[in-house]
Formats: structure tokens, C-alpha cells, sequence
């Protein structure tokens, strides 16, 4: 092709930005996650900081060319301190008329969209739902934006043309030149990219011949033609000092639960049934099996963590994952765990309900299920991740709380922070501080009695194996004589088990660290208390809000039940208090019903997560 | 592990042993009495030591079983013992797991369970006091209650058909398929010893009459008057004969059972259907004398251990294949994987 081969080069200036948002856009079958990937690891390397947000749809191939059928991947990369995967994009790459309508709403005014005209032929804008006769590349739709017209799957097929490979196989390399045009563009290098093509395809060097042709062939496009008139530069962002990885909250989540059981000391059981979009965490686990991990998919829900249940009971450690749906199908059985008072952890990756509701996007609408989502009087201790990372301390906490404190522990993370990924600067194994596993081998009564729920000061029972010898013996969800566990049916004794099981929830707040203001300081004109995945977009609105000279401040929840002891006398140090929520306000309610406050709420349930405009101008509307 | 030494100076347990101090609180006259007493009676001859059994029970009168073993137990909930049992054998495989349930529980509400257990055959046993009622809720027709019945939320006679229990754990792939009646202690007890002995998930079916629901409803199978004529007791090669006098047999024509006068015929006992425990076609169609009549003719209720297979446990292949990725692969440091296979450094 005469224009890869010219070895005439424009010099285009590099132009440095601190920031820079990209969305790769496409049908499920054009690779775009694997590019966004590949893009967001290079980028990684190069130690910029950042955050990602895949979003992909439901159905796993929908009719291609569809709008039902995008696929998306949207990197936030930057110099400086990332949170969040930006709220609109810089570049938007548009492998078809679908998805420049889905995503051209959220692109940046003056934005760059590089499009593959092949994905504009009148029967790709006609399945995208264009009215017949218009086409958005010719109709000036498009004209306030830097547009990059660029066949992409010419270019492939005559870059790739007397290689031997089938039609099919070259279609699919199409995702490379566009990952090598924009590495171009990003002054990134390909070495990272090349290396995993040489990985991915060792055992078909062809294929991965192919896709490095194709991605050196969208790298050259760049360089050698006339229609790119500017380039980035990202920085590597001042980082504190240490070894990274990218990790996505799904692989924390399972890496958190490896590092649980080596910490306790207990074997660790997952019973799970797949659900989007938990069932990553349940592929993931199944690779530690080495790690003394049993994983165990069930026939259904409520198995699942009935096994948990029975493994619990038996000496490990119990886990569940699921999400919403599934936490309906599994409620009675933790009801029994709460009543037995035994260690299990569940973990709810929530996604927009009720019902099947939206299984691939994102919502924090299961707070009060996990809160009050049990027949009876039975609270249970509540945390929530905030980001990606944030995963993995987060179901150390949970098991900390379960295995010290004899309960099921529900963790709440959610779609957006599953599968979305940023660096992590992980922990030495020696740095994390052990779970005291504690198993009882001597009766705790006279003449060799052993009373199971007897309590300690904590009003924690004793844990037994069975298998103990002297110790046998009952338990089960009828209502318990105290400290024998013998059924009992008498009302004064089922009050105080009743509170009893509440007061041990209540006390694990002695263990858990006074909440500080994330931003900002502790007394002041207004507060933004958020909870879960919405840390990024706080965090980023009121870091902004404070470099402006607004009095703001940012506290964010990780302990949800009990909250920390200090919370309500810090939230009073403020004149406002706003509550950002991805549901109809769950957590305001909590708040208010605690401390009396008159808590301002923020909802948002479009299966997105907040974007940093729409928290400013909340916040800015407050404070005027 | 004690001694061996230590195991010769130990007593050996009696049923007394294995009662706890709770009152037993059934019906007086209900066919539970029965099943405790004859568990209770051969589990000093299994030899496994108290504190390494465990009975997992669901909900329902059966489920009550739990609290009155002087062992470890959990009562749970509703359908769910099988759930709970599997979670216990993988982690611990050395404990001896006997769950506990009734039709309600295992048929209906835990039916689910109750076939991907067969199917996934942890070595378990798995007993199911079927007496064709709920009982604890006071008298609803079950899954196994027979077309017509008439009960509390059937005032005009059910119009389902009952489950065959028998028939779905050979369905769902069960490895030890049985059926005793609480009237008949001898014959329960060999039963129990048999599922002891296998290794994988051992389906008991124990008739068992509830006085105040459905009174009598075995008792054809039970009561001196009718059970030779409509019982038969199946042992592995002995052929299948039934009758007061004993005089009927039954044998193959082709693949149908056939009952036959065994003098009249002047068959040889040898030509008579040989009851073969190995043989799942042979057992397929004796579980099926339940309901269904082979050319107009109706069968003998058959009582005793119907089929059994040597079939790897899923608690076993889990640990093995744990132990082979870990000598393929090494156990990874957690430093290891904390860091995964890519990481870069800021300096």
C-alpha cells in the first residue's frame, strides 16, 4: 500500500496532556476490550495512573451491527492522580454506525472521533436505526468534532492480503491497526502489546504474525499521512514510590479471599453459582486450587451457599458470591448462618434490579436488602469496596469480622468496580495482619460440659470442629436456649437471644478505625458521605471543589453496619450533608434514621456510575 | 487418630451412647421411635467414633432427628440438608455424614438437591422417612402422596401424581438405592449397615407410618395379613419369590417381569429372575413395581437394596485434583499472587 511504504513523515507536534480519556467503541466481535486492555496495560507501564470501564451488553453476541450489540471500553489515563474513568471522552473509536450513536453523546465538544468508514455502509447505518438517507459522516452532525475518516478494514485486508489467512481471520486483526494508530498518537511503544501477541498466539505464530503486521501497519498510518495533526503525551504520574499491578475488582475480590485463607489459616470453600456479574470471581478462585481452595459450583443459589454453610460448620472457611437475584434465592439460608452464628462470608456484586433488571450494568440499590433483607431480627455486619482495588481489603475485612466475630459479613461491591481496573500497589504478604482463627477443644462448663453458646466478653460463641472429641454437639434454626444452644421455645429466653445476636453486631464497631474525612476537613459548610463505588467520582468532585476554594469535604463509608463509632459526631461538624447514591437514596435513609441529620440525597439509576460534572454541580448548588 | 493401643482399651459403645439428653418429643406411636432406635442399635457396630459423625437434617418431623444423637448435628433448613452435607464432606472427608429427611424435604421443596446430590455422590447417606404426608405442618399431601388423596389442602383429592423416590435416584444417577419400613427393625437395620458400607451417597427410603396424618398407609407392606402377598425382599442372587406359601416367583419374558406359580410352572427356582444389585436395568424395572403394572399385572412393593455402583466420590476426585494441581503447579507464595504475573515499578 503506497502509503505505508512512502518514507515521507510530516512532523506533527506532540502536544503534552495531563489527561486524556479514550473510548473504544465497537460490535461484541471487534475486539474492543482486548484493545482497551492492551492500550490501559501499556499505559500502566509507563506509570501513568489510571482507571477503566468496560461495558458491554447483555446478550453475548447480539446481531452484529445493532446498537444492542456495542461494545465499550473507556480508558482514563494521566499524569496525575485518577479516580474515575472520566466523565466524557477526548477520543472516541467508532468501529461501526452503532457505536458512534450509542457513544457520541458522552464525547467531549472539539473531541476526536476516528471512525472505520466500513462500518458506514448503508446497511451497517440502517441496522444502527439511521432513517434511510442519513448518514451522520455526511450530513455535518459531526461537525464540531475532529473527525478521522479511515477505512480500517481496507487497510487490514490489503496489509494482510497474500499472508494465506481466511477472510474471517483478517477481519478480526482490524482491532490492531487502530491500537497501533492510537499508541501512535499517545506516543506509547508496542513492545507491550507485541509481547502479548507472541504470548497469546505461540502455538499459531501466523495469526500473531498477523495481528503485529496489522498493528505496526496502523502505528505507520499515523506516522505517515497528513491527516493527523496533533499528538499526546501522557506523562508518568508522580505515583507513591512501589511495585504495581492493574487489577480489576473481580480479581481483588479473589485474590482477597486467597490471601483470607492463608491469613486464617483456614481452608477456604466458595460455593457459587454463576450470575453476571459475580461469576468472574468464581473463574478466578478456581485457578488457586493449589492454594488449598475448594471451589464448588452449585446446583442453584441456594446451594451455593448452603455448601458455604456446611463447609463453615465443618472447620473452613465459607463463601458465597453472587448478585442481587441471587441474594434473594440465598436470604433464608443466611438467616440459619445467623442464627448459628458461624463464620460466612457473601459477597453481592450488584447490578441494576430488581429482578433480571440490568445484569451487565451497574447499581448500589442492594444496601438495604443486605441491611434488613432477612425475615426476623437478624442484623449483620455490612461493608462495601470503593474502588477496584479496594476489593481485596475489603473481603480481608469481611473474613477478619466472620472468623473473630462467629458471623456472616456481607460485602458489597458492584458492576462498575468488578469489572473496571486500576493500578494497585499490592501488599507484602508480611505487611497483612492475621485472623485469629480460634477452635475450641475443651468443654467451657462443669463436669466436661460444653454450652456452644456460651459467649465471651465480644458476646463471640466458641467455633468447634466437628470431629472434637467431648464436644458434641446440636445446633440448628430453631431459637436457642442461651448458652446451651438446646431448643427452647420460651419468649422471655428468645428476647434476649434476639438481643444478644444484635449487641455482638453492635460491639464489632470497638474493632473497627474512627472515620476520617477522605478530603477536605472535619467540621465545615458541606459533606459529601458516599458509600461503595462512588469514591472515584467524590473524591475527584471535591478534590476539584477544594483547588477552587470551596469549603468541602469528602467521607466515605466502608463499614456500613455498625458504622464507625465517630460517625455521627463527625457528620454533625457540618452544615450540609449530601448523599450521592446510584439508587432512589438507601444510605440517607440509614443516616437519618441514626443521627437525625438532614441529609440532602443524590440519586442516580441509569446503570452509570456519577459523573465528576453532575457532583460539582450538585455541590455547587448546595452551597449557594 | 488415637492409638491402636488406645483403641483396644476403649469401650465399646452401646445404643445408649448415642442418645442425647434431649426428650424426644414425636407422636406417640409414630414410626420415627422406630428408625432412632434401630440407628442408634447399629451404630456402635460401624465402629466410627461419635465425635466423627455428623447428622445434617432439613425441616419436618423427620428433620427433629438431628437433636436426639449424642454427635454433631445441625437441624437446618427446609430442603436444604443436602446443600449443607455437601459443604461438609468437602471439607472434611473423614467425618461420617448422615443426613436426614422426610418426602416433603428431599421430593419437593429440596428436590433439586436432592438429584445433584445423587449425581455428584459424595460418600454420605442419605435417609428419607417417607410417610406420604406432611406431618409438622399438620397434614398437607406430599409429592408422594398417592392420586385422589384426600388431606387438609386436598379436600377433594389430589390430582398429581406421586413422585416414585426410588425411580428419580436411579434417574439422577445415585450409586446405593434402597428401601426398608419402620415396622420391620431387623430388616432396616441390615439396610443401614449396607449404606454404611458403601462408599458414595447412599439412598435410604424408610417407609414410615404417621399416626395422626396417615395412619396405616405401609401397612400392607408391614402387617403379617398382607405383607407376603404384597411385599417382596429382595437379596443380591437369590431369586425373587414372594407369597404366603412362598409359591410365586417372577421372571423375565424378554425385558417384562412376569409373577409365575412357581410349582404350577414347574419352573426352576435358578430360571427366576436372579436379583443382581449391579445390574441398573434390573433395577430400573424392579423400582418401578410401585405403581406401574407390567401387562395388567401388579407387583409386589420390593424392599431391600436395589442397585449399588463403585463410582468416585466427589469429596475424593476434589482432593485429588486439588493434590495434582499442587504437584503440577507448585503452592504459589501469596506474595506471588498478590502480585500476579505483570507488574511494573514506580521509583
Amino acid at each position: 500500500m503506497e502509503t505505508l511504504e512512502t518514507n515521507f513523515k510530516p512532523l506533527v507536534p506532540i502536544i503534552e496532556a495531563d489527561s486524556i480519556v479514550i473510548r473504544f467503541s465497537g460490535d461484541s466481535g471487534d475486539g474492543m476490550q482486548l484493545t482497551g486492555n492492551q492500550f490501559t496495560d501499556t499505559a500502566a507501564y509507563l506509570g501513568n495512573d489510571l482507571s477503566t470501564f468496560p461495558e458491554f451488553p447483555a446478550e453475548i453476541r447480539a446481531p452484529i451491527g445493532t446498537t444492542a450489540g456495542v461494545s465499550g471500553f473507556q480508558v482514563h489515563f494521566g499524569s496525575r492522580e485518577i479516580f474515575t474513568p472520566g466523565d466524557e471522552y477526548d477520543v472516541l473509536v467508532a468501529m461501526n454506525s452503532a457505536a458512534l450513536k450509542v457513544d457520541l453523546p458522552r464525547l467531549k465538544k472539539g473531541g476526536i472521533i476516528i471512525l472505520n468508514t466500513a462500518g458506514f455502509d448503508k446497511k451497517n447505518l440502517s441496522l444502527a436505526g439511521y432513517p434511510e438517507g442519513v448518514n451522520p459522516l455526511e450530513n455535518g452532525s459531526l461537525d464540531e468534532y475532529t473527525v478521522h475518516k479511515i477505512d480500517v478494514t481496507r487497510f487490514t485486508k490489503e496489509c494482510l492480503a497474500g499472508t494465506g489467512l481466511g477472510m474471517k481471520e483478517i477481519e478480526r486483526s482490524k482491532n490492531m491497526f487502530v491500537l497501533g494508530l492510537l499508541f501512535w498518537m499517545f506516543d506509547e511503544p508496542m513492545d507491550y502489546t507485541i509481547t502479548f501477541i507472541n504470548e497469546k498466539f505461540s502455538k499459531k505464530p501466523d495469526i500473531a504474525d498477523a495481528n503485529i503486521k496489522t498493528l505496526k501497519a496502523g502505528w505507520n498510518f499515523g506516522d505517515h499521512t497528513e491527516i493527523f495533526t496533533t499528538r499526546f503525551k501522557v506523562s508518568a504520574a508522580k505515583l507513591p514510590k512501589g511495585v504495581y499491578r492493574n487489577i480489576s475488582g473481580n480479581q481483588a475480590t479473589a485474590i482477597g479471599l486467597v490471601a483470607a485463607g492463608e491469613l486464617s489459616g483456614m481452608p477456604l470453600f466458595l460455593g457459587s453459582y454463576p450470575i453476571t456479574p459475580a461469576s468472574d470471581v468464581l473463574h478466578e478462585l478456581s485457578k488457586y486450587k493449589s492454594s488449598n481452595i475448594r471451589t464448588f459450583q452449585a446446583e442453584d443459589e441456594i446451594a451455593a451457599v448452603c455448601a458455604a454453610i456446611g463447609a463453615s460448620y465443618a472447620g473452613g472457611l465459607g463463601i458465597t458470591t453472587t448478585s442481587g437475584p441471587g441474594m434473594s434465592l440465598k436470604t433464608e439460608a443466611i438467616g440459619l448462618a445467623t442464627i448459628l452464628e458461624i463464620p460466612l462470608i457473601i459477597v453481592n456484586i450488584q447490578r441494576g434490579g430488581p429482578s433480571t433488571g440490568l445484569p451487565t450494568k451497574t447499581e448500589q440499590s442492594d444496601l438495604m436488602q443486605a441491611m434488613y433483607g432477612r425475615h426476623g431480627e437478624g442484623p449483620l455486619p455490612v461493608i462495601a469496596a470503593s474502588s477496584p482495588a479496594d476489593c481485596f481489603n475489603t473481603v480481608l475485612e469481611a473474613a477478619r469480622i466472620a472468623v473473630e466475630h462467629m458471623t456472616p459479613v456481607i460485602c458489597l461491591t458492584d458492576g462498575y468496580i468488578a469489572n473496571g481496573t486500576e493500578p494497585w500497589r499490592f501488599p507484602a504478604a508480611a505487611d497483612l495482619a492475621p485472623i485469629k482463627a480460634t477452635f475450641v477443644t475443651e468443654p467451657n462448663g462443669e463436669n466436661g460440659a460444653f454450652y456452644p453458646y456460651k459467649r465471651d466478653e465480644r458476646g463471640v460463641r466458641p467455633m468447634v470442629k466437628p470431629g472434637t472429641k467431648g464436644l458434641m454437639h446440636r445446633i440448628g434454626g430453631l431459637e436457642k436456649q442461651n448458652e446451651t444452644g438446646n431448643v427452647s421455645y420460651d419468649a422471655v429466653n428468645h428476647e434476649k437471644m434476639t438481643h444478644l445476636r444484635a449487641e455482638k453486631i453492635e460491639k464489632i464497631a470497638d474493632t473497627i478505625p474512627l472515620i476520617k474525612p477522605d478530603s477536605g476537613n472535619e467540621t465545615g459548610k458541606l459533606v459529601v458521605l458516599g458509600w461503595g463505588s462512588t469514591s472515584g467520582a467524590i473524591k475527584t468532585a471535591v478534590r476539584e471543589l477544594l483547588a477552587e476554594g470551596y469549603d468541602v469535604a469528602h467521607v466515605h463509608l466502608h463499614h456500613i453496619n455498625p458504622f464507625p463509632k465517630n460517625l455521627g459526631e463527625l457528620l454533625n461538624g457540618y452544615d450540609k450533608v449530601l448523599i450521592p447514591e446510584m439508587n432512589c437514596g438507601q444510605l440517607i435513609q440509614l443516616i437519618k434514621a441514626k443521627y437525625l441529620i438532614p441529609a440532602i440525597g443524590l440519586s442516580k439509576m441509569q446503570g452509570l456510575p456519577f459523573t465528576t460534572v453532575e457532583l460539582k454541580n450538585k455541590i455547587l448548588e448546595i452551597l449557594k | 487418630m488415637s492409638t491402636i493401643a488406645e483403641q483396644e482399651v476403649t469401650p465399646k459403645l452401646t445404643a445408649k451412647d448415642f442418645a442425647s439428653n434431649q426428650e424426644v418429643k414425636w407422636c406417640p406411636g409414630c414410626g420415627d421411635y422406630s428408625i432412632l432406635k434401630q440407628v442408634q442399635t447399629v451404630f456402635p457396630d460401624f465402629g466410627v467414633p461419635k465425635e466423627n459423625i455428623v447428622f445434617i437434617s432439613g425441616i419436618g418431623c423427620a428433620a427433629r432427628f438431628t437433636y436426639y444423637m449424642d454427635t454433631y448435628g445441625m437441624h437446618s433448613i427446609h430442603g436444604r440438608a443436602a446443600a449443607i452435607a455437601s459443604g461438609v464432606k468437602s471439607m472434611n472427608p473423614d467425618l461420617s455424614v448422615w443426613v436426614v429427611s422426610g418426602d416433603g424435604d428431599a421430593l419437593s421443596i429440596g428436590g433439586n438437591h436432592f438429584i445433584h446430590l445423587m449425581r455428584k455422590n459424595f460418600d454420605l447417606n442419605y435417609m428419607v422417612f417417607n410417610n406420604q404426608i406432611y406431618g409438622l405442618t399438620k397434614g398437607q399431601y406430599s409429592p408422594t402422596s398417592e392420586k385422589g388423596k384426600v388431606a387438609k389442602s386436598t379436600p377433594f383429592g389430589s390430582i398429581e401424581e406421586p413422585f416414585n423416590p426410588s425411580e428419580i435416584a436411579l434417574g439422577a444417577k445415585s450409586t446405593f438405592v434402597s428401601r426398608s419400613l419402620d415396622r420391620d427393625p431387623k430388616h432396616m437395620q441390615m439396610v443401614l449397615k449396607r449404606a454404611n458400607e458403601h462408599k458414595g451417597t447412599s439412598f435410604v427410603e424408610i417407609y414410615q407410618n404417621c399416626p395422626v396424618f396417615n395412619d396405616g398407609t405401609f401397612f400392607a407392606f408391614s402387617e403379617k395379613e398382607t405383607k407376603k402377598e404384597q411385599a417382596i425382599f429382595v437379596e443380591h442372587g437369590k431369586p425373587l419369590i414372594f407369597g404366603n406359601g412362598e409359591e410365586k416367583g417372577i421372571r423375565f419374558d424378554g425385558l417384562t417381569p412376569v409373577i409365575v406359580d412357581i410349582k404350577e410352572s414347574g419352573i426352576s427356582l435358578n430360571d427366576l429372575w436372579i436379583h443382581d444389585e449391579k445390574d441398573k436395568t434390573k433395577a430400573n424395572i424392579l423400582s418401578r413395581f410401585f405403581d406401574t403394572t407390567f401387562n395388567g399385572e401388579s407387583f409386589p412393593r420390593p424392599f431391600g437394596v436395589f442397585y449399588t455402583e463403585d463410582r468416585s466420590c466427589y469429596e475424593q476426585s476434589m482432593k485429588e485434583q486439588i493434590e495434582a494441581v499442587t504437584a503440577r503447579k507448585g503452592k504459589p507464595s501469596l506474595d506471588k499472587i498478590l502480585s500476579g504475573d505483570k507488574t511494573w515499578t514506580i521509583l
